[in-house]
């Protein structure tokens, strides 16, 4: 077994895989109220990102697992970068791109502003993804052999 | 058309996202989505060439503001004018020669969708640069294309080439590093990043003089540096023959134009002015370019690195001709940019034909290739005669205007060095015919074989549009070319072009 | 003022690196100082001695929270520019890492293009 398989002591993983669900339902959290609160999609996303960087350097790259979620991570960024242009195009259609145009709520609530939320989670998915794509796109490099694609995970 | 303006940004990353997402499920799409991406701002860019069209666009409902002191802009403005409809006109028309180039060129693999997703986000970041209206936005979008530009420049490859991104790589954070540094300076200093609410301040008089001379010498330095200018210049012969050949016409046709030269031109007038001592570093550099490329080009015996070198070269002509500071200079100019544009895409695009035929890049390999690849050196023919200013090719015309404005500014040795280094240029691509298309045929290359439809129809669509555009100079290509001009200078030598500008954006867009 | 100092030993240790070091890695570190530099810079200059955060509540006097708050502006600038120095970095990183398997060093004198 090579040594990046390995991970690292029982005690670093337990505690690591403990932890992992409580840093992203604080990313989600982040996210979530982000338009009351400081935080947002983007710190969203870079702590669910971090924990998930966390997870894979406690328990190991197993079997080279890092490299084989790659796509499927940077179909994930893909779909948060579509999601955003998605909700900027649809205030486009209603008159001013970006431009809000699904209802608004009521300002300072935690159901105020529902594009805001699209927004911060489709935020938290293109960052999250994009930055665990950088990370996934670095180990895979160290394993393969060149040549392989260009830059990847452009957060 | 105003609220069209978005999409010039938004489709090509629409286009570039989709293509990430179609990965795996259908990586076939990825190809025809650019194509169909860049016919889409083909069409928008043309309709408003066309039409004529101008104006402002804010993003999300927001717009001018008025306060005790005047009217500012709050948020995101995208402003289209005369002189941004010319550069967005030419990003599609070789987006999409390259686009179709790239069909047949780039085989069909595991990561073709990667390279469309870069080359879309490249198309989006050089879009947005184009109508960005305030310096940030500008740097943002300036930061996406170069980025892109980086991965598609490291495509496919596992060594030297590398090692040529890394170098483009670092300079180009350097030159980032120096226009952000300037822009610090300037919002320091004044307070607003929008370029004509600064420029409303800086014409005010109350802004010191330090702090602007300091940011037009960074921004002078960063926008020179990704013009390839030439104390700069050590990147691009490395960069630009290392990517792929529709990557090399983006990166030589487009991209040290739009983040070079459309950016100084609109930088520095609306922002600081262009007085005589910016003007005489402009000229050093143009001269020092466009004699230093010409004579590094005649070394080589790569053909892309004749051609990158020819690139810094030409630059060097469009500098020069813009630091005359008048009308007439400034028209040239941005004449002599967008027929570059045209002539060197085609001329890269041919190349990677011809490396297709031939199997090397290097001229002493080649020979006699008229006879076995008539369509593709047909292109390459014609985009030689446009490149060393032979009748009635586009290069002809903007050469002599470049001429005409010199000699018109009072500069006539100027207008001499000019000449003669459109003559080297002129012995260098004689030479790259003689040696690539006539003559013996090696005996190696008895079995070359012309490239697919699909390869040459692009370049000579661009070569005919070379010649329409030599051609057809007064139906239209005058009034293109004359409303950006009108954009950045006004013929009567007063500040009238900026104080549109100002009107302009201060004018549109909800209050 | 020592922080405008500080900015100017920052893009000068950064300089300095790019310029002197020959491993890559310690260029690409020296990069990353000089972007730091200018994001500092970007921070001091939107920074108001005493300032509090620029969160307009409901109620407040927006003249008096002009007056009383720092410029919310640069620090966004700095976001993104932190966002794109990042972009930068990893890609950095990537090529780096490329260049080590195709030569087992670092050291930019015994590569065949960056020499010089």
């Amino acid at each position: 077994m090579r040594r990046d398989e390995e991970g690292l002591s029982e005690i670093v993983r337990t505690v690591a895989r403990e932890t992992l669900a409580v840093i992203l339902v604080y990313g989600l959290g982040l996210a979530f109220y982000g338009h009351l609160t400081p935080g947002g999609g983007f710190p969203g996303g870079v702590c669910a990102a971090c924990g998930l960087v966390m997870a894979v350097l406690a328990s190991g790259n197993r079997s080279g697992f890092v490299a084989a979620i790659r796509g499927r991570v940077a179909a994930l960024e893909a779909f948060g970068a579509l999601g955003y242009l998605g909700v900027a195009a649809l205030g486009w259609t209603a008159g001013q791109f970006m431009q809000s145009s699904l209802p608004r709520g009521t300002p300072f609530t935690p159901e105020g502003a529902p594009f805001l939320v699209i927004l911060n989670l489709a935020v938290l998915l293109k960052v999250g993804a994009g930055l665990f794509a950088g990370f996934a796109a670095l180990v895979a490099f160290g394993r393969e052999a060149p040549p392989a694609g260009g830059g990847e995970g452009r957060a | 058309m105003e609220r069209f303006l978005p999409l010039f940004t938004a489709v090509p990353l629409l286009a570039g996202f989709a293509c990430l997402l179609l990965k795996r499920a259908a990586p076939r799409a990825a190809p025809a989505l650019s194509v169909a991406s860049m016919a889409t701002l083909l069409l928008l860019a043309s309709a408003a060439a066309i039409r004529g069209e101008e104006g402002v666009a804010f993003a999300g409902g927001w717009g001018v503001r008025s306060s005790g002191e005047g009217s500012f802009v709050a948020g995101i403005a995208l402003v289209l004018d005369g002189l941004s409809r010319l550069f967005l006109l030419l990003v599609a028309v070789v987006g999409t020669a390259s686009a179709v180039f790239a069909l047949r060129y780039l085989a069909p693999e595991e990561g073709l969708p990667l390279f469309h997703v870069l080359f879309n986000l490249l198309v989006a970041g050089m879009n947005g640069a184009l109508l960005a209206g305030d310096l940030f936005n500008l740097y943002v979008f300036l930061e996406v294309a170069s980025l892109a530009s980086v991965g598609l420049v490291a495509w496919r490859t596992g060594g030297a080439e590398v090692e040529a991104a890394l170098k483009y790589l670092v300079l180009g954070t350097l030159s980032s590093a120096a226009i952000l540094l300037g822009i610090t300076v300037l919002y320091a200093a004044t307070g607003f990043l929008n370029m004509a609410d600064l420029s409303v301040a800086v014409s005010g008089g109350a802004v010191p003089r330090v702090p602007l001379l300091l940011a037009a010498g960074l921004f002078v330095a960063g926008f020179g540096m990704k013009t390839a200018a030439m104390p700069f210049h050590a990147w691009l012969p490395d960069a630009h023959p290392s990517a792929p050949a529709p990557i090399s016409a983006m990166l030589s046709g487009l991209l040290i134009k739009t983040l070079g030269i459309y950016a100084l031109l609109r930088v520095l007038p609306v922002v600081t002015g262009m007085d005589g001592d910016l003007r005489a570093v402009l000229t050093a550099l143009g001269l020092l370019s466009m004699w230093g490329g010409v004579l590094l080009a005649q070394a080589q015996d790569d053909l892309k690195r004749i051609l990158a070198y020819h690139s810094v070269s030409q630059m060097g002509y469009v500098l020069v001709a813009v630091a005359c500071g008048t009308w007439l200079g400034v028209a040239a100019g941005i004449f002599h940019a967008v027929n570059h544009g045209l002539f060197k895409s085609a001329l890269f695009l041919s190349s990677g034909s011809l490396e297709r035929v031939a199997g090397t890049r290097r001229l002493s390999g080649m020979g006699g290739l008229f006879r076995r690849a008539p369509a593709t050196s047909a292109g390459l023919l014609g985009a030689c005669l446009s490149i060393s200013g032979v009748p009635p090719f586009n290069g002809f015309w903007s050469k002599l205007l470049i001429l005409v404005a010199l000699l018109s500014a009072g500069q006539p040795a100027m207008a001499g060095l000019a000449a003669g280094a459109a003559l080297m240029t002129l012995v260098t691509f004689v030479k790259v015919q003689r040696k690539a298309l006539f003559g013996p045929l090696p005996a190696r290359l008895e079995g070359a074989r012309e490239v697919p439809a699909s390869m040459f129809l692009p370049v000579l669509a661009l070569v005919l549009l070379c010649l329409a555009s030599g051609l057809l100079w007064p139906a239209g290509v005058d009034g293109l070319v004359g409303s950006a001009a009108d954009a950045v200078a006004s013929p009567d030598g007063g500040p009238g072009a900026v104080r549109a500008y100002v009107e302009r954006v201060h004018g549109g867009g909800p209050r | 003022m020592i922080l405008y100092a500080l900015v100017l030993v920052l893009l000068g240790l950064g300089i300095h690196g790019l310029l002197a070091k020959r491993n890559l890695l310690k260029k690409i570190i020296a990069l990353a100082i000089l972007d730091y530099g200018v994001n500092l810079l970007l921070i001091v200059v939107g920074y108001r001695a005493g300032g509090g955060a620029p969160i307009l509540l409901p109620g407040e006097d927006p003249a008096a929270f002009a007056r009383g708050s720092v410029d919310p502006l640069p620090q966004a600038l700095v976001l993104t520019s932190i966002v794109i120095g990042l972009g930068v970095t990893m890609l950095l990183v990537a090529m780096a890492l490329r260049l080590h398997q195709r030569y087992g060093t670092l050291d930019v004198d015994r590569m065949d293009r960056l020499r010089g």
